[in-house]
């Protein structure tokens, strides 16, 4: 089995958020940058213990400029046999889509990885335009994957509960938690990354069908309202008179 | 020209998400001057109730039998009712299915997508969509520049607005792809909604010490009709069931209103609820920095003030 493990990377939740360029661009200094944790603990992990059960050989690919290279590596240290990174800088869902989109038809994969969203965005955009480029069917928060031979058996998590699904490769999957249980990795792997091979391969040209108009930062919450734990009903006619939501 | 939604059911009852998407939608069409159409794929006896949600026509793509859900299957039908209807937009629920949905339609039809959108976009000389980003820390407003477009909309962003009216129903046949992806089995909760969609939320965490403690919150979640969530300890420590995680990585919601009992407000957890419109935090640690977040604040322990909670709430019900 040929697998593809699609990481990107995303500012950790704690990070401080602010923007330049007239609120147009994301102010990425000072900001600590991690491997998005659906890619890392989940889908990463997941495509490597197949890899150990059943044998396979594993390509990690990211969109991004030089300074992922740290993120990639830290894949391969968990991991990934080899990596390739299309450059470019700020690319946006459908630009990234596309590239790996190209590269996985190049190359021909039996299961394509993505986590189930980036942490940053939250917009799960990635795999369904990466697995309509491709042709194949998707399979979106993937709670457990199990595989013999070509045939998969997934749960994937829905509104309220969990679906069960059956399809043979290849597909494109999206881990949610649960998928596989988050890896560190070690000395031997750090060692053994700074010698795995890491392609850098130039975009293909795409046309962008959105673009970011500004951001903006709510104001800040106006401080809470504390009420006497003895007298919850006072609570109760905030709730309906002040607040009308009861 | 139309703004086709995709309308969410589940055998003969549209779901919550179609109903907003129908008011979304037709709101939208008023707007830019052209109408609502829903569509509704795979068996279903009640379409034209949409119109009492703003819907003014539905296109039916029909079929004998429950069509599950395989994301090609559906955006090969979503695309057919989009070149029926001319559409010029089309809103998704960003719900399990939407999100399925929202980058194979974009990467079919060459159309802008713009996902968790939260508000009426702006068309006043371009397309302005705007989502929640960075752990709700901060807004993203996307012009969307290809001629179609694609929003899927955050569940209680805009509230169904009934009428008398119905819509008329169009069948429209599609030749579908096999689906190839087989759902075996589908396991949800009956009997209560699902946390998504849920317009109150009475969300519990480690302050409650023990699973068998968690009577007092399916109390007072039943007296104010709301959903039970939890915090990601708790769902870890399998006291509560996965899918009742909220937070970073559970899933996000937006409730009307959000009781936080017994969790510190960490940042990962507050990065699924912050959104929510109003927040009600109870901890008996007045540091803990979920207060930051929150409207309402009770500095105390949570085994007397829910309980006391639950009796003034059962008052004020009775009251009524
Ligand atoms: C990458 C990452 C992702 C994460 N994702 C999530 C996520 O998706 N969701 C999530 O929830 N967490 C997530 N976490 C964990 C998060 O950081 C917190 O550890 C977690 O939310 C804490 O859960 P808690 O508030 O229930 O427990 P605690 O932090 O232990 O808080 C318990 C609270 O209960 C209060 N309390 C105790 N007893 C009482 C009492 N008798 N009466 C009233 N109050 C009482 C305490 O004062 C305390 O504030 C994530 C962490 C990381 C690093």
């Amino acid at each position: 089995m040929k697998y593809l493990v699609c990481i990107s990377k995303t500012p950790d939740t704690t990070a401080k958020i602010g923007f330049t360029n007239n609120n147009k661009t994301f102010d990425s200094s000072g900001v600590q940058y991690i491997m998005n944790p659906y890619d890392e603990w989940y889908a990463l992990v997941r495509a490597l213990e197949l890899k150990e059960a059943q044998g396979g050989d594993i390509t990690l690919i990211n969109v991004g400029a030089a300074d992922n290279e740290t993120i990639i590596r830290k894949g391969l240290a968990i991991g990934g046999d080899k990596a390739v990174r299309i450059n470019a800088e700020n690319p946006s869902a459908w630009f990234v889509s596309n590239q790996i989109a190209n590269y996985a038809k190049t190359e021909g994969f039996d299961i394509i990885f993505t986590g189930k969203e980036t942490i940053d965005y939250n917009g799960a955009e990635v795999p369904a335009m990466i697995a309509e480029l491709v042709d194949m069917p998707l399979i979106s928060f993937a709670s457990r994957l199990e595989l013999s031979g070509n045939k998969a058996t997934i749960q994937r998590d829905i509104e309220g509960g969990v679906e069960v699904v059956e399809v043979e490769t290849p597909f494109v999957i999206s881990a949610s938690k649960g998928l596989a249980e988050q890896r560190i990795p070690n000395m031997r792997g750090i060692m053994m990354a700074k010698t795995k091979p890491l392609e850098v391969l130039e975009p293909i040209a795409v046309d962008e069908l959105i673009e970011i108009d500004h951001f903006e930062t709510p104001p800040p919450k106006s401080s809470v309202k504390l009420v006497d734990p003895a007298n919850m009903e006072e609570l109760v006619r905030l709730l309906h008179e002040e607040a009308k939501i009861i | 020209m139309s703004v086709l939604f995709l309308a969410e059911h589940q055998q003969d009852n549209y779901k919550k998400s179609a109903f907003e998407a129908a008011t979304f939608s037709k709101k939208l069409a008023e707007k830019l001057g052209t109408t609502a159409i829903g569509v509704v794929v795979g068996k279903m006896n009640n379409a034209g109730s949409l119109g009492k949600y703003g819907a003014d026509k539905v296109i039916h793509i029909q079929s004998n039998q429950e069509v599950s859900f395989d994301s090609q299957v559906y955006t090969e039908a979503i695309a057919a009712a989009a070149n029926q209807s001319s559409a010029k937009v089309i809103i998704l629920a960003h719900s399990s299915t939407g999100k399925a949905l929202g980058g194979r339609l974009s990467a079919k039809l060459k159309a802008g997508l713009v996902s968790g959108v939260n508000a009426l976009p702006d068309t006043d000389g371009g397309f302005k969509a705007r989502k929640s980003v960075f752990s709700g820390k901060a807004q993203g407003i996307y012009n969307i520049t290809s001629d179609q477009k694609i929003l899927t909309l955050t569940g209680n962003a805009v509230k169904p607005v009934r009428s008398e009216n119905e819509a008329s129903v169009e069948t429209l046949d599609v030749a579908l792809p096999p689906a190839r992806i087989s759902v075996k089995e589908v396991k949800t909760v009956q009997g209560i909604v699902p946390l998504p969609e849920a317009e109150i939320v009475v969300s519990a965490g480690r302050g409650m010490k023990d699973p068998g403690n968690w009577g007092i919150i399916e109390e007072l979640a039943a007296t104010l009709g709301a959903t039970t969530a939890c915090s990601r300890p708790v769902a870890d420590a399998d006291w509560r069931p996965h899918h009742e995680h909220v937070g970073q990585t559970g899933i996000a919601i937006r409730p009307n209103l959000y009781f936080a009992i017994g969790i510190s407000g960490a940042i990962q957890h507050l990065a699924g609820v912050n959104t929510s419109k109003v927040i009600v935090v109870i901890n008996k640690d007045p540091e803990a920095p979920f207060f930051k977040a929150a409207d309402y604040g009770v500095v105390g322990d949570l085994f007397e003030v829910v309980p006391k909670l639950n009796e003034a709430l059962k008052a004020f019900k009775a009251a009524q």
